[in-house]
């Protein structure tokens, strides 16, 4: 089994003590000090992981509804509510049918609604989806997903993700829908990105 | 501060959180209800919440991140009670898998887990799924212990969740199944 101290080495997520002012004259041993520092293992810096302003990793995964593949990449010219969530997580049954009013609501405007469910099994998923008439995809995750997406180290997380596909909020827990729902607006009133020459 | 002199978490603070809770159970009750009544399949999470733990039993991450950095410390057995994909993303070094609490599957495995287990071993129950009087998982696990004669359990309180109460703390983890 692997020991780590960190969720990933290889990216900013790795916060590691270090003066903030590092003189020219200095900066050999300040090498020396970073290098010794991520041997020993730096400090994973969870709320410092953070994919906003960044391009919202790419994955596909099969759609429980449909049976075939999505690609997030699929959805570029739109605004996309990417909702962590799973059947046994009560915060998460409760926002999940104002998702299902905003897919219905502003999906003429561009929205899509992705759910990611971080269930061990897709048997309550599927049973749930179907009980709650979920209006838009519904993918299974795993945990190189969630690595992906910064650790997801508890349960709801919304990602919003631009027209552009770049991240533009991350909300985690109990979060208040009313501020999703108009940072979501914002996005939808943003104009559609030039489309790409063939 | 010894290892189970506990600070009282807020939530049990005699303010509004009280009200708060009861809100909140009302909410969750109502949800459940509305969900029960129209899909007769689905069966909510188990509503043995974590907050029916007793704050005696509390433990914070850093006293048991404390007790597991020193190099003798007291023979304990550490479970999460929790889903199997989290614990696959990052769990407590050391720590085993034990079911999801709120599922018979889930408390039958931690049953089957501590079997051979001395009743006055010390147990060390987290979850971290969500945030804790949401949490499905560790009321009922705590239950079952206490159901089967564990004298010494204890229970991590962690507000939101594994994420932002054990790893953005810096605390060790261990990933893989």
């Amino acid at each position: 089994m692997q020991r780590d101290t960190r969720l990933r080495r290889d990216d900013s997520a790795i916060s590691i003590p270090f003066p903030c002012a590092v003189r020219p004259a200095s900066s050999l041993r300040a090498v020396l000090f970073l290098l010794s520092a991520i041997l020993v293992g730096g400090t994973f810096s969870y709320a410092e992981n953070s994919l906003v302003n960044k391009h919202a990793p790419p994955f596909a995964r099969v759609d429980l509804h449909t049976s075939r593949a999505i690609h997030l990449a699929d959805y570029r010219g739109k605004v996309v509510l990417l909702n962590f969530w799973a059947t046994w997580c009560a915060p998460c049954l409760l926002e999940m049918p104002r998702f299902v009013q905003w897919q219905r609501q502003y999906g003429k405007s561009g929205l899509q609604v992705v759910g990611v469910s971080m269930d061990d099994e897709d048997s309550p998923v599927r049973s749930l989806d179907r009980k709650l008439n979920l209006n838009y995809p519904v993918v299974m995750g795993d945990e190189k997903l969630g690595e992906l997406y910064g650790g997801i180290l508890g349960l709801p997380v919304t990602y919003l993700i631009d027209r552009n596909g770049v991240v533009r909020a991350r909300f985690q827990g109990e979060a208040d829908l009313g501020k999703i729902e108009e940072q979501l607006k914002h996005l939808l009133s943003a104009p559609l990105p030039a489309s790409r020459p063939h | 501060m010894t290892p189970f002199q506990i600070e009282k978490p807020h939530l049990c603070r005699p303010n509004n959180s009280h009200r708060q809770i009861f809100v909140r159970a009302v909410l969750a009750a109502a949800l459940g209800c509305s969900i029960s009544a129209s899909h007769a399949q689905f069966q909510p999470p188990n509503p043995l919440s974590a907050s029916t733990i007793p704050v005696s039993s509390l433990l914070q991450s850093k006293q048991l991140n404390d007790m597991l950095q020193k190099p003798s410390h007291q023979p304990m057995l550490v479970l999460q009670v929790g889903s199997h994909l989290l614990f696959s993303e990052a769990h407590i070094p050391g720590s085993d898998y034990a079911g999801p609490g709120s599922q018979p599957a889930g408390l039958e495995l931690l049953r089957k887990r501590v079997a051979s287990e001395p009743k006055s071993r010390l147990i060390v129950l987290y979850c971290g799924c969500c945030p804790w009087d949401r949490c499905p998982n560790m009321g009922a696990a705590y239950r079952q212990l206490s159901d089967l004669g564990f004298t010494n359990v204890k229970a991590v309180y962690m507000a939101s969740n594994f994420g932002d109460d054990w790893v953005a703390k810096g605390y060790p983890i261990e990933k893989g199944r």
